[in-house]
Formats: structure tokens, sequence, C-alpha cells
């Protein structure tokens, strides 16, 4: 009988070693599924087996990794609801009632079954907590429910600098489409190296030699302003190490120069991974619908760029379509933006007047660089993404009304159908805005008249 | 809860700021500086106060109101980053109250009023709501201290009063859609500041 319980402990001991083993093998795999407790959002399923890139060893959540990947984002949309609002004591009792001062209270992870546009697992009338006063001080929101404040087109959490009532007074009765619509263009920073031709590339006898690609870079911006074979192929090392020599340079050769936009690469989708030091994306990573043929790339700067060409034309449309497959891509050559872009491209339309995929989802941006202002390339689609209303500002309004633009946000078959038609929503706030506008100037004439 | 006069001697209110950088800000010289012993919550909120409205002050009276009113060089503006204007004396102290939070500093201020533009900044807690109206009562002559409770922990908290001190305060406030009230006038009590600062 001893014998036999004796057994039954080593046994016991054997499975609990085999698993133990089992787990410390796939934790230091490149597979961890199995820890996961359930999938991931939309946002972060690319980075979900970089467990640390959110947790800390004990599978606590980092606040700080929070703010690590969206601070820039944030402090871009002036976020109405910063932590500091809430860490004030003065709030302490509206912490107890929603701890708004934890990213994780609205945001948690791998909870699929609770979790709602925006990454959002809060009932969606969180609102209540803290402003009930409106519905008194607004006749207009007595009757809205309060799950339709971020619902309706009207506010968003975060982001509302489109959204602001001075702004939308600012922006009534604008017409669909502007006299004449153009997007920014980018300006590309002055050369200060001399140009150089075939004759003067660098390469060493040793790299692959194609007059081809030499014939590519010299038509580029790159031989333009004095960017060398070597630029990119044999970058000096950090810390003066010495420069070898590599055929297929990565993204950090291009962040020599390319700062901003090599860190908008890597903030947002197409970039995520490499930022968390995992493997490149690939479209058959993707949640969403991609191109069989395609599934396999390794996305870098030259999967949209080109290795050698470099056309930022190409980088703006095909590039996107020869990977995304969803409803909203297929439909973009039946769209009127579509006609805009190959009449720009033909030459029969001013520059600026066509849209490109990257016109909204990789959008001219005005930045300080060194103490002056450029327009540059925003890398990162996630910046002005979701919700869409972030888009307004940065790209709709360059060439739509606001009106027409939030109606257009809001239509969901409209998006479906790349801006084919027209909204067939209507976004009130413009409306509420204005009534209120007129009804305390009526308030301020009555006033006035009747003040002695 | 106790109700004395304002008027600070200047020697208290530099103490004051010796104290909250040794100590709290913990910019001190290599760290030697002395404890601030015998330092009462109530002297440091007083020197804080005495800097913030010094420097509220300054910036409504040599910055708003100069370059907006008398020179008419820019205009400040509620929206001031989309109106590229200078922002309002009461957000330039809200986006300092932030900071010093996002700081963690170990206090913390408000700016609020019994006529908010913004409703959130009406007072919530009994010591603000019975402080704004003491510093309104004695018209801003006498300032407002108590203990309160707030989340499990104890804080000192005094309530100073905020006074218009330029037309700039006063058109603005008189004229805003939001207000809800016109009929402020120069050296009115508007509202007042709330420090808090933690204590046991």
């Amino acid at each position: 009988m001893r014998i036999r319980r004796s057994w039954l402990w080593i046994g016991f001991a054997g499975v609990n070693a085999a698993a133990a083993g089992y787990f410390v093998q796939r934790w230091q795999g490149p597979d961890r599924t199995v820890f996961l407790p359930g999938p991931t959002t939309h946002g972060h399923y690319q980075i979900e087996l970089d467990c640390q890139a959110c947790h800390t060893p004990w599978m606590g959540v980092q606040e700080a990794a929070c703010y690590k990947c969206h601070e820039a984002e944030l402090k871009l949309a002036d976020d109405s609801h910063p932590k500091s609002k809430f860490t004030d004591p003065r709030n302490a009792d509206r912490l107890q009632l929603i701890d708004a001062a934890n990213c994780v209270t609205c945001h948690r992870e791998h909870v699929p079954q609770r979790t709602g546009t925006m990454g959002v697992t809060m009932p969606s009338d969180y609102c209540f907590h803290c402003h009930q006063q409106t519905l008194k001080d607004r006749p207009s929101h007595r009757d809205l429910p309060f799950n339709s404040c971020a619902t309706a087109g009207c506010h968003n959490y975060h982001d509302n600098t489109a959204l602001y009532e001075s702004f939308l007074l600012k922006h009534l009765d604008e017409p669909d489409v502007r006299p004449e619509p153009r997007v920014a263009r980018r300006t590309v920073a002055a050369f200060t190296n001399a140009p150089l031709t075939a004759t003067g590339q660098d390469a060493p006898a040793t790299a692959a030699s194609d007059p081809a690609i030499l014939q590519e870079w010299v038509s580029t911006a790159h031989a333009v302003a004095g960017v060398n074979c070597t630029g990119c192929h044999a970058p000096a090392g950090k810390g003066g190490t010495p420069a070898t020599w590599t055929d297929h340079p990565t993204h950090e050769a291009c962040a020599s120069c390319h700062k901003g936009e090599s860190e908008g690469f890597l903030a947002g989708r197409h970039g995520m991974r490499l930022a968390q030091g995992l493997s490149p994306m690939q479209p058959a990573l993707a949640r969403l619908p991609m191109k069989a043929d395609a599934a396999h790339r390794d996305l870098a700067c030259t999967s949209c760029h080109g290795d050698h060409d470099f056309n930022t034309r190409r980088a703006a449309v095909e590039a996107c379509m020869s990977c995304h497959n969803d409803p909203h891509t297929l439909a973009y050559t039946r769209s009127p933006h579509y006609t805009l872009w190959q009449e720009e491209l033909s030459g029969s339309a001013p520059a600026g007047s066509g849209v490109s995929c990257a016109t909204c989802h990789l959008p001219a941006e005005t930045v300080t660089v060194d103490g002056s202002q450029r327009v540059v390339t925003q890398h990162n689609q996630n910046a002005h993404l979701r919700p869409n209303e972030k888009m307004v500002r940065t790209v709709c309004l360059d060439c739509h009304g606001l009106s027409f633009a939030l109606d257009a946000l809001a239509d969901a078959d409209l998006i479906q159908a790349n801006f084919r038609g027209s909204p067939s929503r209507h976004v009130e706030s413009l409306g509420m805005a204005a009534a209120r506008r007129r009804m305390l100037e009526t308030t301020k004439k009555t006033t006035s008249r009747n003040t002695p | 809860m106790k109700h004395t006069t304002s008027i600070l001697p200047i020697a208290v209110g530099l103490l004051g700021l010796a104290a909250v950088g040794a100590g709290l800000v913990g910019c001190g010289p290599s760290g030697a500086a002395s404890a601030p012993s015998g330092f009462t919550p109530r002297q440091m909120a007083d020197a804080l106060f005495t800097v913030m409205a010094s420097d509220r002050a300054v910036y409504t009276k040599q910055v708003v109101n100069r370059l907006q009113n008398e020179e008419k060089v820019i205009k400040a503006s509620e929206h001031w980053q989309d109106e590229k204007a200078l922002p309002l004396p009461a957000q330039m102290f809200r986006m300092g109250a932030e900071t010093v939070t996002e700081k963690n500093a170990g206090f913390s201020y408000a700016l609020l009023s019994l006529w908010p533009i913004n409703k959130q900044n009406a007072p919530k807690t009994d010591a603000e709501k019975a402080g704004l109206q003491f510093v309104n009562d004695s018209s801003g002559k006498t300032n407002y201290y108590a203990e309160e409770v707030l989340g499990g922990k104890k804080f000192f908290t005094a309530v100073y009063a905020d006074v218009a001190v330029s037309k700039a305060c006063v058109s603005c406030h008189n004229n805003h859609d939001d207000t809800p009230r016109d009929d402020f006038e120069l050296d009115d009590v508007m509202g007042g500041v709330v420090i808090r600062i933690p204590i046991d």
C-alpha cells in the first residue's frame, strides 16, 4: 500500500514537472498564445504575445505602458479627460464611482464579450456619473440618453477638437464641398548636399550591381539630396562602430533622416510589432481582410515606398490596395475621391485636389521641426482613425464643410462604400449649437431692451 | 475650522516658498536642506497662494490686459490654440494646477466659483461650498481654512478669494455665453482658489 502511494506521488510530481516544463518552454518560445486569458482588442492583437509590453512580470498592468504608446496621441487631441483632472482630491467621490484616473477602468483587455467600439469595456452611458447637470443646463439635451453622448457623433471622451461648441459655431452653414478643395501638400526640407549622378555612386564592388536600380536611385530625391548608396546601405553604426554594407536596410536606416516619419510608422499598425521588438507585421497576421498573395510580406518602409524609386504616389494608393482587401478599400476605385486622384495624376486637375488612401489615412500634417513649420506625412494611421471624428480637422475640412463631414463619418454604410453617395445620417450638434446661439442672442437683446 | 485675516507678511511667504522648494518639490541643494519642521499646512498654503495670486495678477495685467486691451497686439481667447491667441488667465492658472497634479507634488489647487462658466468648477465638497461662500461674504478680506476627508484621506483645505483684478476679467465673464452671472465689477470676488495639503 505504501509503495503504491509512493508511485502515486511520483506520478503526480512527474505530471507537474512535465506541465511546468511545457509552460516554461511555451513562455520562452515565440508562441505564447497558451497564456492569453482571452482574445485581445483590435488595437493590441498584433503585440499580444509580447506580454511585457503591457504587463508587469507578475501580470499586473503597467499603466505607464498605455502612455508610452498613446501619450503623444492624447496630447495632440488635447485630451478632454486627462488623468490630472481626476487625481485632484476633490474628485475622490467620483473616482469611487468610476476610476477615471486609470486607462484600464474603461479599456480592459482580453474581454471581447464586454468590449465595444474604441476598445471601451465600460457601459456606454458612463458620462452619467459626472455630467447630469448638463441635462438641466441645456434644454436641447433634456431627453437625450447618456448612452448617446459618445455615439451620436456629438462628443468623444478624449478628442473633441472638432466637436466643441465654438468650433461648431464657426463652421455653420458651410457647403458640402468647398469651392476649391485642396489638401495640404508635403514640404520637402532644403537639401544642403550637392546632387549626385550615377557615376558618383559609392556602392562597394562586392555589392550586387543593377543598372535599373542605379537609374531608379538617380531619378529620386535621394540622389538629388546627395544621399549616396552607403547612406542607406552602410550607415555608421551606433557609438561610432564601423559601417558595414547590408543589402536590406531596415527602417532604422530610413529613420536616420526621416525621424518623424519613422516614429509614426512604428506607432501605427504597420510598425507597432517592430516597435516592440517582434518580427515585422505581415498581412497574414492581420484581422482585416487582406489579399492572399500579400500574406507573407514583411512590412517595412520599403513595402510601400519601394526599394529605390520611392514613389510616393504609388505608396499612396497601389501599395495599400496590394494588401488590403476589405469592402472600403475595394470600393475606392468607384469613389469620387479616386476620380479626383486620377484627374490629379493625369494633370487635368491641380495638385492637391486628388484624394488617395494616404490623403485620409496618412495625412499631411503641419509640424514644427527645429523651430520652423513643415508639412509632413503622418505615418501613424491610427492617429486619425478612431473615433473617426479625429479625421475631421486634419483631413475632411480641407475639402468639405463640417456638417457634411460629421454626417458622412457617422454613416457606416457610406464609409463602407468609400463615400460614394450622400450621408443618410445627420449629426444634430451643429443645429443644437446654432439654436442655442440664437436663443442667447434673443435673451441678450431682450435684457438690453429692458435695462433702463 | 478657523477663520482669520488674510494679510500675510512677505517674510512668511518667502519662508513658505523655501520650505515648499526644499521639502515638497525636492529641489533643495544636494538634498541637504533642513526639514521644514514647525511649518504648518496653513503657512504653506498661504505661501503657495501668495505666489499663485502674484503670478496670476502679473499675467492678467502685464500680459493679457496690456497686450489685448491696451496695446491691442494679440487677443486672449478661451480657444487660444485654434485662434493663435493668449490663454485666458484662468486657463493659465488651471494648466499650472494640472501640471502640478501630473508631477504628484504633494498638494493640489483649483480655481472654483459660485458662478462657474464650466459647471465642473462649481464647489462640490462641503469645505468648498462653505469656503467660497465665506470669502465672497467677506469681500475677499478673509480666508477660509478647514480640514476635510476626501477618499479616506485627510486634507488641510484653504480657500482664498479670487478677485477681478482687471477689466478683462469682468468683461469676459459678464459676456460669456455660459456665465450664470453677468454683473461682475472690478474688485468683485469672482470665485476662489482652493488649496489642499494632505495631513497625517
